[in-house]
């Protein structure tokens, strides 16, 4: 009799379920089958009525029943979430290129990523990055550079003058002859920093510049090394596939000099527009370290040698950028600027 | 410095004919190459004519048609020149042919061909060719008329080739020679080095002995009164000038060297300037008052007026060549009016002289005069070159038929200069250069370069137009540019290690870089020197401290005249700048120095330069708040947050009155922030609000602190208060969050402003400001008590500064 009666209810139970479209009908027929009044309490409550000795089979036998309903009804339940997160992600798709919702971000200059470029790589080198005064001694630009008063280098380099010991700096090789005498060998340097000469602005020229000078003074330091090391920061710079090349040059406190030039990343060295049909592009001057400059430092240049080399930092950032004209580098156009 | 390259063939036989490989090759071995020019690259069969017979043109007035006598043939060719006539000589490009431009001197690039064609219905199978046309010039063709044919001397043979007739088969090589090569800004210099580059003989000119059977003494007597400023001059007379057209060999010459043929006299000075470098002056003897010549220096204020008729005012240091009673000639620079050779000289007597490079380059810049002499002296001359290129000159003078040359030099010259010694140290030189060459090699690439070598002492001789090998550094280098310095190894050095690395200060800056950016701040790049406007623009009062600033004393003009006190005008001038070009929402900043002086004017003590953070901003959402904002950002990265305050300034007539503070850390002012000044801003033509800021960047790297400790995170609930005060508007925000923190007790943990409002609400002269605070501790939940007893102390503290609770 009851175990009839389980089987109608939950026949009825599994098709109600079966029919349900949503939770809310799902929770009806939970209600229906469960609640207070539901079907199957009912016969819950008619346990007391039944033989004490069948009691363990009756009970049994229900309990079996609604297991098997509430799995089902679970297992619709589940389903219908599933559909529901579906339907819900389905409904929140977006267009995904739209455009972005940003922070406004500022762009470093290209002259200090350059910089920052060169920078590293000496630092990997074991180099320091040091500073000197951009208003300088003459004796620090000129003189202790082996420039002396009446040198026609002092002319070519078109200076500012403060007074008759006091300049603009041109070039920031004073900073070496700083380092020098306020450091004792091994130095391993380079010095950025801003410098001047009077020249009226242009496409390629500004009366205020920068250049990286470095130097490295040790015992046994060859013209090999100076190649050596100015080789990889070429390489590293502008990548393996660059050649190199050096030239016999004069600098008033170098002695062998050179210029490096390096093979036209355009056109491989082929020669191009960009390298004036050269195939080759002057990047650097240096040299080994004028013995007289190593005395006058407080070096004895019979003990140690060392070389010297310095970079036009805005030379650099116009080639690596291919920036025509030097004045947009300090003209500080944000349409400009951004671009890098 | 310029050569042509059959100039030097003669000298160094068996040189390439390939400009690349030779301009190459030089710049390898030192002699840095700018450019060559082949001056016939764009001529293509060109030779000489002449024209036999002219009719006019049936159907054009202006034309006439010739028949051309070719050589091998006589063609017929129609021409618009108007100086051509039967006879003449001229240069012809035949059919196919190529030109190098038109007859107004324009070049045209690879060339213009020529093709036979009709003129007006006139068969013309070619082009009779003005000097232009040749890709040369009137310069140094001075008979070339100014618009026509140019017409061939008599001798020019007919269907000859026209280009090497006329020396336009050559090579002009362009060189960067570096000052310390004095030797190398002449023919024979660069053909020295030529010789040693190729490895091949090298045949500087033979001097023949001239002079007849006089004494130059009779003729001119020579004192020297300043021997520092005059180490040699020597003289020589050449009478009986005939002056004439110098041949076409040395015309040729000259010429590929851009210089026009004159005469033979003045083409000779050129010449031998050319070959030897050393620049030459001739008198004439007529005009020389008691045919006697003194090197002295001017009489201070004396006039003098010099061969181009400029006349000069004289100072006490600069070095004259006088005569008996005057002077005649700036030593070195320019020679006078009235002693220049003229047509009609019939004695003359040639200077070769060498004069202090400092002075003349001095005495020519005071005069505004600088020659190509003196640009040549001021490199500092060799001495010995004076009387070689004076003995050269005479040599050539007897060859040319252009005088008879006196016999005896007068010669003055104190203290010869004589070469010098330095020690031959092959391995040494190796050693230094990382290189292994062996030790005959070294001193074989030396001896080409003249060297002398003294195997007993083991030192190498100098020769004296060597004046830049001093050391043994030098002599490396002669070794190293003729071994190559692509054969030179490449080596890392292999030394003791150092770390490497960037001081604090760069740190630091490298922080403000990039929280400047962060907060949307591109980067800009000023000029370090600008115009005492920019302190009316900023409207400093006239005795601001600001307005001390560094003069230059030969600045590019006012506007680059003084170095900047306050880093402002570079950044304003740049945002103006954008706002002219309708750039919206523009956020600059800057990290440069300012030039701070102890005392003015500089004496021999250095200024203070201070590394300066700027920042300026106009656009939307830019207020007074975002820009402190970034500033709190900064100092936050750096640990400098705990101690600053930010108090109104008083001194800054550039901003905003109302809206401006400076930033004070631990009682140190630090920098400034605010909104521009409109008048500020109006001068710099920005129409809109202006935001900026000014960080000193000494103050923090001297109170930057990375030092961090982990103070753990709070367990126990946080109890909040929110506060509505009411109080009067002029004071300040800050002054209220002072009291927070002096009465809050050790459990307040944060204060937030949440709210400010003025208006109906609140009473006039009043605002209300809201905030919430939060106490926390770290080992319990706070009680009600706690908090109170706290918020008691803080109420009755702001109750005496007229603040109370908003009801």
């Amino acid at each position: 009799m009851v175990k009839e009666k389980l089987e109608e209810i939950r026949q009825k139970a599994m098709a109600s379920i079966e029919e349900a479209k949503d939770q809310e009908s799902l929770n009806d027929v939970r209600v229906k089958v469960f609640g207070k009044k539901g079907e199957f309490t009912k016969v819950q409550k008619g346990m007391k009525d039944v033989a004490p000795e069948d009691r363990p089979k009756v009970g049994a036998m229900i309990n079996e029943a609604r297991a098997a309903i509430e799995e089902r009804m679970n297992e619709a339940r589940e389903k219908m979430q599933q559909r529901a997160l579906d339907e819900r992600l389905k409904r929140e798709t977006i267009d995904v290129t739209l455009p972005a919702k940003k922070n406004k971000i500022g762009h470093r200059h290209p002259n200090t990523i350059t910089l920052e470029e060169v920078e590293k790589i000496f630092i990997g080198m074991g180099f320091d990055v040091v500073e000197g005064p951009e208003i300088e001694k003459d004796y620090y630009n000129f003189t202790a550079l082996n420039i002396p008063k009446g040198h026609p280098t002092r002319d070519e380099q078109d200076t500012f003058y403060i007074n008759d010991n006091i300049l603009l700096r041109t070039q920031t090789s004073p900073v070496q002859v700083r380092q020098m005498e306020a450091k004792k060998p091994p130095i391993r340097m380079i010095a950025p920093g801003r410098v001047f000469r009077s020249d009226e602005v242009d496409a390629t020229h500004s009366p205020s510049f920068h250049q990286i000078e470095g130097m490295v003074i040790d015992k046994g330091i060859t013209f090999a090394d100076l190649k050596g090391t100015l080789e990889m920061f070429v390489h590293k710079l502008f990548g393996d596939d660059v050649k190199v090349k050096f030239r016999p040059h004069h600098f008033p406190f170098t002695e062998p000099s050179a210029e490096m030039d390096v093979s036209c990343f355009k056109c491989g060295g082929k020669g191009c527009r960009f390298c004036k049909g050269e195939g080759w592009i002057e990047i650097l001057g240096c040299g080994m370290v004028h013995p007289k400059v190593l005395e006058m430092s407080g070096i004895d240049p019979n003990v140690y040698s060392g070389f010297a080399f310095g970079v036009g930092l805005e030379r650099i950032a116009l080639l690596k950028y291919e920036i025509d004209d030097m004045r947009l580098l300090y003209e500080n156009d944000i349409r400009f600027l951004q671009q890098f | 410095m310029r050569t042509s390259l059959k100039w030097l063939q003669a000298m160094v036989p068996g040189l390439t004919n390939d400009p690349k490989e030779f301009c190459d090759a030089m710049t390898l071995s030192g002699s840095k190459v700018e450019y060559y020019t082949a001056l016939d690259q764009d001529l293509d069969k060109i030779v000489i004519g002449q024209v036999k017979k002219i009719e006019k043109h049936p159907d054009a007035d202006h034309l006439v048609i010739c028949q051309v006598d070719v050589g091998d043939k006589t063609i017929q060719i129609v021409t618009g020149a108007q100086n051509v006539s039967e006879g003449a000589k001229v240069p012809v490009v035949l059919d196919g042919g190529r030109v190098a431009g038109s007859h107004d001197g324009k070049r045209t690039e690879g060339g213009i061909k020529i093709k036979k064609g009709k003129l007006r219905g006139v068969e013309s199978d070619g082009m009779m060719c003005s000097i232009e046309e040749l890709g040369s010039s009137r310069e140094v063709f001075p008979d070339a008329p100014v618009n026509g044919l140019y017409i061939m001397p008599d001798d020019a043979p007919v269907g000859g080739d026209a280009v090497k007739y006329l020396g336009l088969d050559d090579v002009v090589v362009e060189y960067e020679i570096t000052n310390n090569r004095i030797d190398c800004f002449s023919l024979i210099g660069l053909a020295r080095e030529a010789a040693a580059t190729f490895n091949l003989p090298f045949n500087p000119p033979e001097i023949k002995e001239v002079g007849n059977s006089e004494n130059v003494n009779d003729y001119i007597s020579v004192e020297v009164e300043n021997r520092d400023l005059c180490r040699r001059y020597t003289a020589r007379v050449v009478k009986n000038i005939q002056l004439a057209p110098s041949p076409r060999w040395m015309q040729e010459r000259l010429r590929s060297q851009g210089i026009r043929p004159i005469n033979n006299i003045v083409d000779i000075t050129n010449y031998v300037m050319e070959e030897y470098g050393q620049p030459m002056h001739a008198y004439d003897l007529d005009t020389i008052a008691g045919h006697k010549i003194i090197v002295k220096n001017a009489t201070e204020g004396s006039k003098f007026v010099t061969l181009d008729g400029r006349e000069h005012v004289l100072d006490k240091d600069m070095l004259m060549i006088n005569d008996a009673e005057k002077p005649i000639g700036f030593a070195g620079i320019m020679g006078g009016q009235d002693s220049m050779i003229t047509d009609d000289v019939k004695t003359m007597v040639f200077e070769s002289a060498t004069f202090n490079g400092t002075n003349i380059r001095l005495s020519a810049k005071r005069l505004g005069t600088r020659t190509e002499a003196s640009g040549m002296f001021e490199k500092g001359l060799d001495p010995n070159n004076a009387i070689e290129a004076m003995n050269r000159a005479c040599d050539l003078i007897e060859e040319l038929g252009a005088g008879e040359v006196v016999g005896g030099v007068i010669d003055f010259y104190p203290e010869p200069v004589k070469p010098w010694r330095i020690k031959f140290e092959p391995d040494h030189t190796n050693a230094f250069l990382g290189t292994d060459i062996p030790r005959e090699q070294q001193l074989g690439y030396l001896k080409k370069l003249e060297l002398g070598y003294d195997e007993k002492t083991e030192e190498l001789i100098i020769p004296t137009f060597r004046q830049d090998l001093l050391s043994f550094a030098d002599i490396s280098e002669e070794i190293a540019r003729y071994f190559g310095y692509a054969n030179v190894a490449t080596t890392l050095p292999k030394t003791s290690a150092t770390a490497g690395g960037k001081s604090l200060k760069m740190e630091l800056e490298d922080i403000a870089k990039d929280v400047a950016e962060y907060c949307g701040f591109s980067q800009a790049y000023c000029y370090s020197f600008e115009s005492r406007k920019v302190f009316d623009k900023l409207l400093l009062p006239a005795d601001a401290p600001e307005r001390k600033a560094i003069e230059i004393q030969n600045p590019l003009g006012e506007d680059f005249s003084i170095m900047r006190t306050l880093p402002l005008n570079g950044l304003l001038t740049s945002l103006s700048t954008n706002f002219n070009r309708r750039n919206e929402n523009v956020s600059l900043y800057e990290l440069g120095n300012i030039y701070i002086a102890k005392s003015l004017p500089l004496t021999t003590e250095l200024p203070d330069e201070r590394m300066q953070w700027t920042l300026a901003s106009y656009g939307d959402g830019e207020d007074f708040y975002s820009m402190k904002g970034v500033v709190e950002e900064f100092l936050d990265k750096v640990g400098m947050t705990d101690k600053v305050t930010y108090v109104p300034s008083k001194n800054r007539p550039y901003l905003h009155p109302g809206r401006c503070a400076d930033i004070i850390y631990d009682g140190v002012l630090i920098g400034y922030l605010g909104e521009l000044h409109p008048t500020v801003a109006a001068n710099y033509a920005i129409k809109t609000r202006v935001y900026i800021a000014d960080i000193d960047m000494p103050y923090v790297v001297k109170f930057a602190n990375f030092e961090k400790k982990y103070t753990g995170i709070a367990n126990f609930p946080a109890s909040v208060r929110d506060l509505s005060l009411v109080m009067p508007k002029n004071t300040p925000a800050g002054d209220v969050e002072k009291i927070f923190y002096a009465e809050g007790g050790e459990h307040l943990e944060s204060v937030k402003l949440f709210d400010v409002y003025e208006g109906a609400q609140v009473a006039d002269g009043y605002k209300s400001i809201s905030y919430r605070l939060t106490f926390r501790a770290k080992d319990r939940s706070l009680s009600d008590t706690d908090v109170n007893d706290a918020m008691d102390a803080i109420l009755k503290r702001l109750e005496s500064m007229d603040i109370t609770l908003r009801s």
